[in-house]
């Protein structure tokens, strides 16, 4: 019987019998860690990164109960303190392959301070933002990235606010990769990734991404399809866009597209130099 | 006693205890709200948005970008001169933390509701009082609801409380997470103008004189007439600045009291006499002391047990800082042994209701035998069949007169 049970493709990276998961059907943070995963899989096939020595980095959130489904080493860590966090694990081990995956509140809000400084350092960090414009796990609220004008449980006449631009934000601080996808277009995620694995410094990955649940519902798209289609078509993809193409609003949508990309010396390549 | 307001003049609605404090807060004239969302507080926030966005208060309202930032806010938006409100719980209010010193400090009188959840690591989301009892040394007036219907009464008292000019602190009016929380009750509300009129209108800072401007002032940030909050303050004058704090905490206890009159008066309900609310007391054996929703359950026990002639009673701690020593103390001197339930624990002590009671039964001759039961943390259930542990327990204890283990663990796998 065993033979003939289902495995899940990418079980050497998931803890099955966690399966299935807790997040509500039509949300986009698998399709986002399944992405990221295939591509960490086709480096460690490779051999240009080590399965051993993954380790992935979350605070709280929806998105940041992936640290309870990898079946590698994972900390869930408290709300908008996984870059820090995770700055510490690659100081004290700088031979591992140190992931960070959270949502834009836990990465742009509460957290935000940390993205600015992790950024500036360019530390050695791959972060994964899920962009899904609500704090979703509390039910909804309006986020930092929610668009000017949307409805959400503490907006109830529109959100009066201008949302964060976490791409300008972190590129302002000059690190080595950023870059904007969507769970709309897996592909994407999993070649950005691909390409940011092996990089040294910070490199930033933005993930815009459906949340029928708490924020379709509250926005009129009352099932999954429905938003998935109208993120899609918000979503451009752009060869090289430039930082003033990276502003979004609800009207005219988001660009998908590599931001910045450059190769200075990560944190620990330059703190070696200062030493003795 | 008929009150002012008569049940049949009050508004009847079905709601959960978020609701209630949201409620109490609208009609409490409150002009600044800043907040960051967290189970289980969510509700009380989302709900004082819909009022904002339905024109239904005059209050600016900030979804900010954490607690740390909320509690900034309202420190600031006090420091103007305004009733300012927020709410948190667990994990939010450890990030607050450092500005509740501030706010008590600086003799700001917001009000605070915390949905009671206990504290990572592990994450967890339910109801117990690590979160409040972390603030219990920050110099906040610290209040615990029983039931939804307390939740409201006590979040509007809240506010009359800590802008008494004898106060002048922040309250924090906490309510148990989910129990409390989320859990539909049918509750009486006040009109709107019974609770301003109770309130006395919008907030009217109280007044300082100031030498350098040579004149009454009222304290708060106001251009016309400049005053500086809160600089370097050394060894020359900081420990003069601290002991008003412990001053005005004495005076707490008294404005408690009185406010819980006012309101008995105006809406017909009181809790005990503010600060406690025991029940069979007076001639019991045996008492059981709690905070928080718990009481309840204790409560029904009790009556249980007295009907099979078990004299036991219940010591509900409503108010636990500033802590009501000389009432505890009044009211345990006689009895024979005392089961303090704490839903918190102080690593390497006691649970911290234990360590209170300790201090007020301190130099009575024949003082009451004490056991410390830690129960009900991460959310725990605490059903009536876990309580009649404890009276049995306390009940062995007055028979033998040995108390045995003075820190026990009720509810939990044994290793
Ligand atoms: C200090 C603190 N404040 C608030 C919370 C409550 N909380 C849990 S998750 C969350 C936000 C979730 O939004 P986001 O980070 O965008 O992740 P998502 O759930 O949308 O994936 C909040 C506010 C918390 N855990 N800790």
């Amino acid at each position: 019987m065993m033979g003939n049970k289902l495995r899940h493709p990418l079980s050497k990276y998931l803890l099955e019998d966690r399966l299935p998961h807790s997040w509500c059907p039509g949300c986009g943070i698998g399709i986002a860690l399944g992405s990221i995963l295939r591509a960490i899989d086709k480096k460690v096939k490779e051999g240009a990164i080590d399965y051993n020595k993954l380790v992935l980095v979350t605070g709280i959130g929806c998105s940041a109960r992936a640290a309870f489904y990898v079946r590698f080493d994972s900390a869930h860590t408290i709300h908008g303190r996984a870059i820090p966090f995770a700055s510490g694990v690659k100081l004290a081990n700088p031979s591992l392959t140190v992931l960070v995956f959270g949502g834009d509140g836990d990465i742009a809000g509460i957290g935000g301070n940390h993205l600015i400084h992790a950024a500036r350092r360019n530390m050695d960090l791959l972060v994964f933002m899920i962009t899904n414009f609500v704090y979703a796990m509390t039910g909804g609220q309006v986020a930092p990235t929610t668009p000017t004008g949307l409805y959400t449980t503490t907006t109830p006449k529109g959100n009066p606010e201008r949302p964060l631009n976490a791409i300008k934000l972190v590129a302002s601080q000059n690190p080595n990769y950023v870059a904007r996808a969507s769970a709309t277009h897996p592909a994407l995620i999993e070649q950005y990734t691909y390409k940011a694995l092996n990089m040294e410094g910070f490199r930033f990955i933005e993930i815009i991404s459906m949340c029928p649940e708490v924020f379709g519902r509250h926005i009129g798209f009352n099932d999954p399809v429905t938003l998935y289609k109208t993120l899609k078509s918000k979503s451009i993809v752009k060869d090289k866009p430039s930082l003033d193409e990276s502003d979004y609003d609800w009207n005219h949508g988001w660009i998908l597209g590599e931001y910045v990309l450059r190769r200075n010396p990560g944190y620990l390549t330059t703190l070696r130099r200062y030493e003795g | 006693m008929i009150p002012k307001v008569p049940l049949d003049k009050q508004i009847k609605k079905a709601v959960n205890g978020d609701e209630a404090t949201a409620y109490a807060a609208k009609q409490s004239l409150v002009d600044v709200v800043a907040a960051y969302p967290i189970t289980p507080q969510t509700i009380i926030v989302e709900k004082f948005s819909e009022f904002v966005a339905n024109g239904e208060v005059y209050t600016e309202f900030v979804p900010v970008e954490s607690e740390h930032s909320a509690m900034s806010a309202v420190i600031g938006a006090a420091a103007a001169g305004a009733r300012a409100f927020t709410a948190t719980a667990s994990q939010g209010l450890a990030l607050m933390l450092e500005n509740l010193y501030i706010a008590s400090a600086l003799r700001l009188p917001l009000v605070l509701v915390v949905a009671n959840r206990a504290l990572s690591a592990p994450i967890n989301i339910h109801c117990d009082h690590s979160d409040a009892m972390m603030m219990r040394d920050a110099g906040w007036v610290q209040i615990f609801a029983e039931n939804t219907q307390e939740a409201y009464d006590t979040t509007i008292q809240a506010f009359k409380i800590a802008e008494d000019p004898e106060v002048q602190l922040p309250v924090a009016v906490n309510l148990d997470g989910f129990i409390l929380s989320h859990t539909l009750e049918d509750i009486y509300m006040l009109p709107d103008e019974e609770v301003q009129k109770f309130l006395g209108g919008y907030r009217k800072p109280v007044k300082t004189y100031v030498d350098y401007l040579g004149k009454e002032v009222e304290v708060k940030l106001d251009p016309s007439n400049p005053i500086s909050i809160g600089p370097l303050d050394l060894y020359d004058y900081y420990f003069e600045h601290k002991v008003p704090q412990a001053v005005a905490m004495e005076k707490v206890k008294e404005v408690v009291k009185r406010v819980n009159e006012e309101w008995f008066e105006l809406s017909g309900r009181k809790y005990g006499d503010g600060v406690i609310d025991a029940w069979g007391v007076e001639d019991a054996d045996v008492v059981v002391a709690v905070l928080g929703s718990t009481s309840g359950t204790v409560r029904y026990v009790a009556k249980e047990l007295r009907k099979e002639g078990k004299k036991v009673g219940v010591l509900r701690i409503r108010l636990f800082r500033p802590f009501p020593f000389d009432e505890v103390r009044d009211l345990l001197k006689e009895v024979k042994v005392v089961g303090v339930m704490d839903r918190a624990l102080s690593f390497g002590s006691f649970g911290p209701s234990f360590l209170e009671i300790s201090t007020a039964l301190q130099g009575i001759r024949n003082s009451p035998l004490m056991v410390n039961y830690i129960y009900g943390l991460g959310g725990r259930d605490v059903p009536p069949s876990h309580v009649k542990q404890v009276f049995n327990e306390l009940e062995e204890i007055m028979k033998s007169g040995e108390v045995g283990k003075r820190l026990r663990f009720l509810g939990v796998r044994e290793r």
